[in-house]
Order: C-alpha cells, then structure tokens, then sequence
C-alpha cells in the first residue's frame, strides 16, 4: 500500500528511525526503550534523532538487562503502552528468552483473552558482517516455533517502513528481526506516510522454471542468483517471505504449481529452518504439482566463523545457489 | 566449618515489632480480615480435597499458613492498584475479589472457570481486577511488575503495583534486575517477598549466603532493609497501608521480607516430609489465623461471634465447591480460540491453524 506520491532512496538503517516516528507521532502511547537507544541513537544509528523529536518520556535508555527490561515492556503493554524494545543482537534474545516465549507469547492465550500484549520486539539479526558466533545468528525460526508471535524480516527499506509500522498497529507481540549486513543498502521508499500487511510474501522476480523463496538477507543473494540462472536460460521466479508468521504458504504454493521447483535460500543454520516448514507445507498439500524434489539451501549445522574466508562459505551465497538450483535442474 | 544449627535457624525467628498498638482498626474490619484469612484457608482445604479425589490434573501449590500476608496486603490496596502474585497465587486472587467459585471453577479446568480452563492453577489472571497475573517460571514476573508500574508512573495515575513472590526468586538474576530497574526509575512498586523458609524442597538457608533472602539484598539497590512478620496480618496490614501510602506519593520503591511459613510440601505432589517436626510444631503454634482469633478474643470478641464467622466461611466454600464441580468441561472449540486479539489462533495467512 504505498501512496500515491512519489519514492525517495532511503537506506535499511534510516529506514527504521522512519519508521519508529512514523508511527510515535500518530500514536502517543507508541514509545521505544533499549540499551543506548536514546542519547546514542542506537549501536547500529538505527534510532537516530528520535530522542531528539519525542524527548525523555517516550525513548528510554535501559541498563544491561534484557529480561528486566523487555519484562518491563511486557507490564507496561498490557496497561495502556504500545512499546518497541530493542534486543542489540538478536543473540541476546537467549537472555530474556523466558519473557518472550513464556510470558509475552502465552499471556493472552492462558488468560482466554483477557488482556493483548501489543509489543514489538526490534532486533538486529544475521550473520555476514564477521562478528562472530554469538553475535551472527540467524533466529527469526527461534520465534516462528513459538505460538503466539508474529516474526517479520524485511529485505528491503521500503518493506521496513511499511512492516514495522504495521507491526507496531498490531495488537499482537511481533518480532522484528533488521539484518545487520543489510544495514547500510539503500533502496526506494513512499514518501509520506507508508504502511504495509503482515503476512504477505512479495514475488520479487516473476519467472517459469523454478521458485526460490527467501528472507531477509537471503533475499538479495537469491536475486543475483536468478540472474546468474538467466546467463544460462534458467528463469528463476524470486519470492520474498517477509514474514514467518503469518506465513504467506499461498504465495508459495501458486508459485510452485507455475514451475514445478521448489528452492528454500535459508541463512539459518540446517535443521528447523523455516524452509523445512515451507518444503513441508508444499509437499503435504501440492505434491504431485511438483517435478523433483524441493531442495533446502542453508548455512550447513554449524556455528557461524568470524573471519571473511570461512564466514563465506557456510552463508549460502548468490554461486552457491546458482550451482544447486543449476545441478537440480540439469539432472 | 561449623555446621549451623538448621532447627534454630529455621524457628521462628521474628522481628521483635509485634503490632502497631496505635494500629486503630474497627471491629468489624478486624472481623473482615478475619474472615477472608478463613476464606483463604478454607479454599486451600477444599482444593487439598479435590486434588486427594482426582479432580485436579498437574498439580496445585497451596499457600496454607502463609494468608497473612495476601489478606493484609489485600485489606490496604485499592482496587485499581496492580497486584502480580506467583503460581503460589490462590490467596491472592481471592484477595483481588474474584469469585471462589470461578477460581475453584479454573483450578479443576471447567467452563465456570475464570479462564476458561485455559490457564489453571499455576496462572489465575483477572485484568480488569487488577490482578495482572499468577507468573509460574520463577522471577519473571518481577520484571512484568515493572511494567505495571512504570505505566502507571508515566500516564501520571497513582496506581500502586504490588508485586508477591516466594523466597526462591531472590537467586535468580530477574529478582536483581527488576528491584535495579524500580530504584533507577523511582517506579511505584512493592515488592513483597513471602519467605516461607523452602525453595521448593530445599531449606532457604541452604541456598543463599545471606540470613534475609530478599532484605539482606535491599541495600545493593538502595533501599532500606525491611522484615515483618508475615503471619501477624495486623502487622503486615500497618506496615501496607503506609507502605502504599508512601509509595504512592511518588517516594519509590519499596521490598519487604514477610516471614512465613508453608504448611505443606511444595506442590500437592509433596508431603514435605523434609520438614523437622520441632519446625513444623513451632510454626503451626505461630499460624496466622490463631494469632489473630485470639488477637480479637483480647480485644473483647466474642468467641462465639468467631466461629459464627468460621461456620458461615466453611459453608460457602462448601456451595462453592458444588458450583465449581456442578460446571461441565470447556467447549472444545475454546482450544483453538484467543492466541491473537482477532480471537483467532492461525499462523497462516488465510487464518488456518
């Protein structure tokens, strides 16, 4: 749903300050805590001027204490608040892990719908940038096999803007997962106000003899792919996921009736990647639409390395998958 | 090194402050008190009961010997202040005002129950009471109180949160970042600690380096060391009307340790067989509901008027365990309901489950 003005290039990481104030300035109960957040802008500058704009009373800099202070959101969102939390790194999820998939995940459910829990959780996810293993993951399916959470991770600055405002309208807990190695891309974005439907995949490259689904970071190495796969008569159609939940499986599925070739370009290590539940849902419901058998690309079960030349080679990268889906189809 | 003397360190060992004598409280208030502290322990027989008979499925952890301090605290907190107690929760649901019923209704999974059988013992839940929740993973919800109250403090209402939790969450790293986040911020919150001298099964004075579990641990935080003696409820009740006060007047945070004592195991899977019988003899002599019967004997009750008062409470408990086991089971459907605040539970698109 862009306006109908016109787009100007914004970049990943001013994409999300956009975002945020577009959305703080709409709704006075929107407000935003994190570590260094406020007076520093954030670690990543992606919360830059907004102390600036809304002042102390709506961004907050919080201590090192991540389940104290998502906890915090957690009250404050079932009492009238509508918060945004940034987790650093989304590795640091694994200390307040008991907030999100116990407490705020569960919390409407158990109490039979009592109360909502209108919170977004921001945080910058993936590997690529050589930070090493425990602050490269790729967790968006830590969240997508938890009932009660929405999981969003956008590719692009536009998708950004528009995924996290309608994150924050939600009035259910989302996890917005911002890739660090796409931080500094730039991209068109509406201008004016600009928001966007959880839930909808975006086929990015329409094409006939195969389907490769990706997210976030993935998404771009998938479209150098097609490209490569074009060099050598291979039309690759490019589906972005953009959301985990809900999950967009319809876009898939007409997708793959179309070519026959499932691809899943996963930056997640192998095992339970969301490209399992997507080959899953496939088979269970289109299987004999389907010419070979879907095939999953992932980074291999391993921890992500720090230096570039081993980082390289376990994210699946544009060679990579052009070589796999290459193989596939030539067998 | 020397052992320490468990027994005497496990007796009771209370603050010498007995009740407040300018404490000036009506009969008839003192009599309510009275009442619900009988309520409560009537409930945790009636639940002891349907548990014994196989009504209740997981389990049911009872708070017999510890209502002082949710009767006090109840009796002083208005009743749009916030309240987050632990799966040790009954006493304090009732103390928000919720049907016995309904609560009993919940606790045996029926369609009478407050959360429609969804949630059970270990997460009573009654938002537009107040009562933000009955948190089941220890410390957690130290931190969700948090959030209460900052809300409160920042949409400028002078809403109290009070915030109960057992002696076991002082070791968990939640308990330390919840009462650093409450002093830095100021925010309008008690916390209560119930230390009933057992973390699950294990002696509390096993378990950590300090005498006062929760008090000790006040001063890293800034805040004054408080103890009382949670099963005199004239003492806890002082000690929450000003406390409240206080706090409501914007002066900060406070933590208190209240000093109890579990008359039973941990869960209804526990006979707390572990419990020195010297301990346990000590502390039923100290059991609150005696202290206060003959508290209001000496302030010239008529006994009879006592256990007038025990009779009626033991009656509806009674006819609230009829209504609660008269309730059939949930509609089915009720299982696919509510994840998402549509009412619907689909992780797809379309809405699909």
């Amino acid at each position: 749903m862009a306006s109908d003005e016109g787009f100007s290039d914004l970049n990943y990481r001013n994409a999300v300050a956009r975002g945020i104030s577009q959305e703080m300035r709409r709704d006075t109960s929107v407000v935003l805590l994190g570590e260094d957040v406020a007076n520093a802008g954030g670690v990543f500058k992606t919360t830059v001027g907004i102390l600036d704009e809304f002042g102390p009373t709506r961004v907050f800099d919080t201590p090192i204490s991540e389940q104290g202070f998502l906890g915090m959101a957690m009250g404050a969102a079932m009492t009238g608040f509508r918060p945004i939390v940034e987790i650093m790194f989304s590795d640091f999820l694994a200390v307040c892990w008991d907030i999100v998939a116990n407490q705020i995940a569960k919390t409407r459910y158990m109490t039979a719908g009592q109360v909502s829990i209108p919170i977004v959780i921001r945080t910058a996810n993936g590997g690529g940038v050589g930070f090493g293993a425990q602050h490269s993951q790729s967790l968006e399916n830590w969240a997508m096999m938890i009932p009660g959470l929405k999981v969003v991770a956008p590719s692009n600055p536009a998708d950004v803007v528009g995924l996290l405002a309608a994150a924050i309208r939600d009035p259910d807990p989302v996890l917005f997962f911002e890739h660090k190695a796409l931080f500094a891309s730039t991209g068109p974005v509406p201008d004016g106000e600009h928001v966007d439907e959880l839930g909808t995949a975006k086929t990015l490259r329409v094409g006939t003899d195969c389907t490769i689904v990706a997210l976030a970071a993935m998404v771009p190495v998938a479209l150098n792919a097609a490209k490569l796969l074009a060099e050598i008569g291979i039309d690759a159609e490019v589906i972005d996921l953009r959301c985990l939940v809900p999950l967009d499986i319809e876009s898939v599925k007409s997708s793959t009736a179309k070519t026959a070739k499932l691809f899943t370009v996963e930056e997640n290590p192998r095992l339970c990647g969301w490209g399992a539940e997507v080959v899953s849902q496939i088979v269970e419901e289109s299987f004999f639409a389907l010419e070979i058998a879907p095939i999953r690309i992932s980074t291999p079960h391993i921890p992500l390395a720090a230096s570039r030349s081993l980082e390289e080679v376990q994210i699946p990268s544009a060679q990579r998958v052009f070589d796999v889906i290459r193989s596939a189809l030539e067998r | 090194m020397p052992k320490p003397d468990r027994y005497a360190m496990r007796a009771p060992r209370l603050p010498a402050k007995v009740a407040d004598p300018e404490l000036d409280l009506t009969i008839d208030f003192r009599l309510g008190i009275y009442e619900k502290l009988h309520e409560m322990r009537q409930f945790s027989v009636a639940i002891n009961k349907m548990f014994l008979s196989g009504l209740i499925r997981g389990s049911a952890h009872l708070s017999t010997g510890m209502e002082a301090i949710a009767a006090g605290f109840g009796a002083a907190l208005r009743s749009d202040d916030y309240v987050l107690a632990t799966y040790r929760g009954h006493a304090h649901t009732i103390a928000k005002g919720v049907p016995i019923d309904e609560i009993m209704a919940e606790i045996i999974g029926r369609k009478h129950g407050m959360l429609d059988g969804k949630g059970g013992s270990l997460h009573l839940t009654s938002v537009e009471r107040g009562h933000l929740g009955s948190f089941a993973i220890v410390g957690a919800h130290l931190t969700i109180a948090c959030g209460s109250a900052w809300s409160a403090q920042m949409r400028g209402s002078d809403q109290v949160t009070v915030c109960f939790f057992g002696d076991g969450a002082t070791n968990i790293g939640a308990f330390h970042e919840a009462l650093n986040l409450a002093a830095v911020w100021k925010l309008p919150i008690i916390f209560v600690c119930e230390n009933n001298l057992y973390m699950e099964y294990t002696p509390v004075d096993m378990q950590t380096a300090v005498k006062y579990p929760a008090a000790d641990r006040a001063s890293s935080y800034g805040l004054e060391k408080l103890v009382l003696d949670g099963n005199d409820v004239d003492v806890v009740f002082d000690f929450a009307q000003r406390a409240i006060a206080s706090v409501r007047a914007g002066k900060g945070p406070l933590l208190v340790e209240a000093l109890t004592y579990r008359q039973g195991g941990h869960s209804r899977a526990d006979p707390g067989e572990y419990r020195p019988p010297v301990e346990i003899a000590a502390w039923m002599a100290h059991d609150p509901i005696i202290i206060y019967h003959q508290r209001l004997l000496a302030l010239g009750v008529d006994e009879r008027e006592l256990v007038g008062i025990e009779k009626a409470v033991v009656e509806r408990v009674i006819a609230a365990s009829e209504v609660a086991t008269a309730s059939g089971f949930p509609d089915p459907d009720i299982a696919f309901k509510d994840l998402w605040s549509d009412g619907s539970s689909g992780w797809k698109k379309d809405g699909t489950i």
